[in-house]
């Protein structure tokens, strides 16, 4: 009864974005205000409607209601609570229904939190939003029904994929798809805006906070992603550049660059046209991303719960939508005003720098990610696309970005002072040159590629702090008056700063890890030891484990240091009952930021004289690669609770004189 | 259940990396470390994505086996990569080759970059010019600067 419920209250939400789209839609046209809440209203309405649905779906696979044909599907009695509420969105329909749960999410926050925005835009906007509802509501309803039913229930599901087990994944998905779907009011904000014919600096202020929140839930949902696939998949990796990587990278690239621009649109009115193009690509590339992975077009290591069949509906819903959207840029963007105008060395210049070398980035992986398919659709000739590509193609420009990254900030507006950034930056260089060259002279082994990367991490490192040096005058003041204007930065100017700084230590981790990345693999009978990166492992015994759904072999791995403890590793090898797949369980010993990474793999020699393949990673460094990111998406979201961008809305607000109902 | 039993036989190829197998590895750590360098470069052709390095299916095992022989015969990376490329065809490259049909792969994302600075040159050039301030204009300047911040 209660299923049937959640259906209905899941096609209830489908009227209700009909009529969101259709009574805002009437309310630009007819100018009315009334119309216009009345839209605002069954924005809210259809979001409740699914908020219902996907409890009611979280119910039936926390109570293992079989009857539900994707709880039979997707879910087992003995499993964990914790993946039993994951798996509601672990299966195809599932994620389907959070990601219109986060859309009609988003439809509801921006028609309320929309209060400051002229009201020919506001209702542009939640009309769009709603038409965005109406395609997946549909396309869930019709296509993709979450709530089915079983006609005779099984006695037991058929449980969740072990690898997905795992509680950064069980996370995972809501991240992304946060991060994808925020996308969405940028997206209905940019053909608003087209609509409406006018893209000004309230305007570009508008959309950044909703990039904002979308691009650092991105951040924190590719990390997760990141952080599960190098202690999950067992070979010590951590980025494959596998397409389904790829396919929620090529957003986060796209908002990145959507976020710069849109500082320029704000502060300068400039670059109106590119940042309402870089909004509707950002949405278009996150529906990319999502259909890609869900449709099964790639063939990857992770992709999981696809459907061919359903996936040509999703590439013609994106190819629907994006069109719509790209069309509608082509048409009225020649309008938009082109905006102030700027010197060669400016900000603004250094800023479009940013977006085109980013474009050129997103250019590599989506080519990388898509030219095979190409190919092999235009003449027939298979070829495979893999890291070499990257490393040769994305790497160079990224580097070059990121060598440039740090003067963007110290440059003023319009006209910059390119020898006064060269003086407050040429200490950054120097100690970047001079960390570079010691860790190529002094680390073992010698490594050209992965000392300049070090030395790239601590340009930009120092950059963001010579940045905040710059912004306090210190060393050029009084200590007093560079504390006071410390204590005044904005929020905005941290957020900055912090995203920078994530960066720097992620491209020095990243360079470290790659470059000084060691590994052991040895066959060993209890009591047999491997030696690496100056760590002494003994594998003093494997027992048997009976976990909650599955059983295990459970090595321990005693590690020493020169004789002294450093940790004891229990790696374990896990077959799940439920359908016989086996996973390794890594052990991950922390030694400060470095990562001792045991596996225990399988067992060999016969049953007098067992031996066990042990295989063990150093991996320097490690923890930064995830801490980095975690920078970057706090950085995103302290700029989010910056002052500026909510005083705005509040000051419009006050300005703007109250609503009255006009004529139609 | 089609989806289940693909699901299955990609977890199977998943568990662990398989190159470092002791059982296969050559004797000369040098030779060893050039035929990984190659494992990386190579598609494990009956797998989801993955370079023949990570894989642990039969054909990665094999194919392993092939290079580490041709490593300890002496022979060179490309001659290996040919004749891997002979038998398997372009697919069982990971670095695509630098040919015609790549042409757009590999010079698109550099195109962007040459597109991108056209147009900027373009809108820098075609910028109005602005009046200079004079000294004293710019000095006052500097000092409404210095007390708004």
């Amino acid at each position: 009864m209660l299923v049937e419920f959640g259906a209905f209250a899941l096609a209830l939400a489908l009227a209700f974005s009909v009529l969101q789209a259709g009574l805002s839609a009437a309310a630009r046209v007819r100018r009315s205000t009334t119309l216009a809440a009345a839209g605002e209203g069954a924005a809210v309405a259809a979001f409740l409607g699914v908020a219902v649905a996907f409890a009611v779906l979280v119910h039936a696979f926390v109570v293992s209601d079989f009857s539900v044909a994707n709880v039979a599907a997707n879910s087992h009695t003995e499993k964990p609570m914790l993946y039993k509420v994951a798996g509601a969105w672990g299966s195809h329909e599932g994620s389907i229904l959070l990601w219109c749960l986060m859309l009609t999410g988003y439809g509801a926050a921006a028609a309320v939190l929309g209060r400051g925005l002229p009201r020919g835009l506001r209702a542009s906007m939640v009309a769009v939003q709603g038409a965005l509802g109406v395609v997946f509501l549909a396309y869930t309803v019709f296509a993709s029904n979450p709530l089915a039913r079983l006609a005779r229930a099984p006695v037991e599901g058929q449980s969740l994929n072990p690898l997905l087990q795992d509680p950064a994944l069980a996370v995972h998905p809501p991240f992304l798809y946060a991060g994808y779907v925020g996308m969405s009011v940028a997206f209905s904000l940019a053909l608003a805006a087209l609509i409406e014919g006018r893209v000004d600096a309230a305007w570009a202020r508008w959309v950044r906070p909703w990039a904002l929140a979308a691009w650092s839930l991105l951040t924190v949902g590719i990390t997760l992603g990141s952080f599960w696939a190098y202690y999950e998949l067992g070979w010590g990796g951590w980025w494959f550049w596998d397409p389904v990587e790829n396919a929620s990278f090529m957003p986060w690239l796209v908002a990145a660059a959507l976020l710069h621009s849109a500082v320029v649109t704000e502060k300068r009115g400039a670059l109106a046209g590119w940042t309402v193009f870089l909004a509707i690509a950002a949405f278009s590339f996150s529906m990319l991303g999502a259909f890609l992975v869900r449709s099964g077009v790639l063939t990857s290591v992770h992709a999981f719960a696809l459907d061919p069949e359903r996936g040509v509906l999703l590439l013609a819903i994106l190819g629907v939508t994006a069109g719509a959207g790209f069309s509608l840029f082509a048409w009225r963007a020649p309008a938009l005003s082109p905006g102030g105008v700027f010197a060669p060395v400016s900000r603004e210049s250094a800023l479009v720098l940013n977006n085109i070398l980013l474009a050129a980035a997103t250019a590599a992986v989506l080519l990388g990610t898509l030219y095979p398919l190409i190919r092999e659709a235009v003449t027939g000739e298979a070829i495979s696309v893999g890291p070499p590509y990257f490393n040769l193609t994305f790497t160079p420009l990224m580097a070059l970005l990121l060598l440039i990254l740090p003067a963007g900030p110290l440059l003023a507006w319009k006209r910059g002072d390119a020898a006064g950034v060269a003086q407050r930056l040429w200490a950054c260089a120097l100690l970047a040159l001079a960390v570079g060259l010691a860790g190529y002279a002094l680390v073992n082994p010698r490594q050209a590629l992965a000392s300049a990367g070090v030395g790239l991490g601590v340009w930009l490192i120092a950059g963001a702090a010579a940045e905040i040096l710059e912004r306090t005058r210190a060393f050029r003041g009084p200590a007093a008056e560079s504390w006071r204007r410390l204590a005044k930065l904005p929020r905005g100017a941290w957020g900055m700063t912090l995203a920078h700084l994530g960066l720097g230590v992620f491209v020095l981790a990243a360079f470290v890890e790659t470059g000084w990345r060691q590994e052991r693999a040895e066959t060993l009978p209890v009591g047999g030891a491997l030696d690496l990166g100056g760590y002494h492992l003994v594998l003093e015994g494997v027992s048997a484990v009976e976990g909650a759904n599955y059983d295990a072999e459970r090595g321990l791995v005693r590690v020493t240091r020169a004789g002294q403890p450093a940790c004891i590793a229990e790696p374990e090898r896990r077959a799940y009952l439920a359908d016989g797949q086996t996973t390794s369980e890594v052990a991950l010993c922390y030694r400060g930021p470095n990562h001792l990474y045991v596996v225990l793999g399988e067992r060999r020699g016969g049953e007098a004289a067992p031996v066990w393949l042990v295989r063990a990673y150093w991996n320097p460094f490690a923890s930064l690669l995830f801490l980095g990111p975690a920078i970057m998406a706090l950085g995103g979201l302290v700029s989010l609770s910056d002052r500026r961008l909510r005083l705005a809305a509040a000051a419009r607000r006050q300005a703007e004189p109250q609503p009255q109902e006009q004529p139609a | 259940m089609k989806v289940r039993t693909t699901l299955a036989a990609i977890a199977a190829v998943l568990c662990m990396a398989a190159a470092s197998d002791p059982a296969e590895r050559l004797t000369d750590p040098a030779q060893e470390a050039r035929a990984r360098q190659i494992f990386s470069e190579v598609r494990c052709l009956v797998c989801q994505n993955e370079s023949i390095d990570d894989s642990q299916a039969e054909l990665a095992h094999d194919l392993r086996q092939i290079v580490r022989q041709q490593v300890h015969a002496g022979r060179s990376d490309d001659q290996i990569k040919a004749y891997l490329v002979d038998r398997y065809g372009e697919f069982v490259l990971l670095r695509p080759t630098f040919s015609p049909g790549n042409a757009a792969l590999w010079a698109g994302p550099f195109l962007v970059v040459l597109l991108g600075a056209g147009l900027l040159l373009v809108r820098l050039r075609n910028r109005a010019p602005e009046p200079e301030l004079d000294a004293a204009e710019d000095e006052r300047l500097q000092s409404l600067q210095d007390e708004q911040t």
